[in-house]
């Protein structure tokens, strides 16, 4: 009876319900993804930052040798002519260092070139750490005020660069190189880099 | 005044300066001018190592090697987008505690302005939807009218006997 008085209700009443029902769940949506776009953020690791400089030219640096070596240091004219490239920058009081050495060790056997960007060190303690653990690096550069290491973007030791025949940074690892890294990450790349 | 309430006013009132002064005596510049606008300028710098903070503020080892190189770009005469220009090319935008406005950011600064027009206008096509709905209500018709009247008054009544 009262829908006869007023017709236009059925109209108001109805379209909105068959055409808008969807909308009740859009908060749904909406918190799913919002929700997933917050659970990948979780899984992310905020330590690992982006580096900068991938795919840019290695900086212009230019470093004296450590004491009682010959390898006349490290500088930028030394990286890229064709050969793909490890630089390694480390120290002797970083305790990760240890943990990766091995790694650099076995790369270095198998005849890729790994250099080393030696992080506020003391002459002498490097040494000891080099003649200890051995070395893998074919030049090492002092970096004893860490200007150098800076302008790779380094905020850590130890921080490994690959660096490809064209003297560009290929790829950047912040953190000891691990087993897992190793297979999954470097030699991909140095495989890449090499064909 | 309590000694408690006394020990908590007295670190209020140091808080911001320790929170400040990570920089060591002997890395101010001379002129007071460039050393207002290398703290000014290293306040917008993050320190990569503890990653909150400022370079100002850290007392991290790599945060005072930044604070010495924004020392000598300011002395040697670089504009301030130059040094920033300068620590951006080698840690990237996240140096930067505020983030640049760019595409790729570009969710970073509206995605609050997008959320909040989106929630209000859910909340006015609900309150719109409300309103109508209460607009449909129908005049009760005298049938309806008397029946109700009836009710109240029976329901007086009741409540009175």
């Amino acid at each position: 009876m009262a829908i006869t008085h007023r017709p236009e209700a059925t109209d108001l009443d109805r379209t909105p319900k068959s055409r808008w029902r969807w909308l009740f769940l859009l908060p749904l949506f909406v918190f799913v993804g919002v929700g997933g776009f917050l659970a990948v953020g979780l899984t992310r690791d905020p330590e690992k930052l982006p580096s900068a400089l991938i795919d840019k030219p290695v900086p212009a640096f230019d470093l004296p040798p450590l004491a009682g070596r010959e390898d006349g240091g490290l500088k930028t004219a030394d990286l890229g002519h064709g050969q793909v490239m490890l630089v390694n920058v480390f120290a002797s009081w970083c305790i990760p260092c240890k943990v990766e050495h091995p790694m650099l060790m076995r790369l270095a056997k198998e005849g890729i070139p790994v250099v080393g960007i030696n992080y506020k060190d003391k002459p002498e303690d490097v040494a000891r750490f080099l003649a200890e653990m051995g070395s893998p690096y074919q030049k090492i550069g002092a970096d004893r005020d860490g200007r150098a290491a800076i302008d790779f973007g380094v905020y850590g030791v130890p921080e490994t660069f690959i660096i490809g025949k064209d003297g560009k940074i290929a790829y950047r690892l912040a953190g000891a190189i691990q087993e897992r890294e190793l297979e999954e990450n470097i030699r991909p790349v140095l495989k890449a880099l090499t064909r | 005044m309590s000694r408690l309430l006394r020990a908590v006013l007295l670190v209020l009132a140091l808080w911001p300066i320790g929170a400040a002064l990570a920089i060591d005596a002997d890395e101010l510049l001379p002129d007071r001018v460039q050393e207002a606008r290398a703290e000014r300028l290293g306040q917008e710098f993050r320190c990569l190592v503890c990653q909150n903070e400022s370079i100002e503020e850290s007392g991290a080892d790599l945060a005072r090697d930044l604070r010495r190189i924004v020392r000598q770009r300011i002395v040697a005469g670089d504009s301030d987008q130059a040094i920033r220009d300068f620590l951006v090319a080698r840690y990237g935008d996240f140096v930067l505690l505020k983030p640049p406005f760019r595409l790729a950011t570009i969710f970073l600064w509206l995605g609050p302005f997008i959320l909040v027009a989106l929630g209000a206008a859910l909340a006015f096509v609900a309150l719109r939807r409300r309103q109508g709905a209460t607009l449909q209500t129908q005049p009760l018709d005298p049938a309806e009218q008397a029946e109700l009247d009836r009710l109240v008054h029976a329901g007086g009544e009741t409540r009175t006997s």
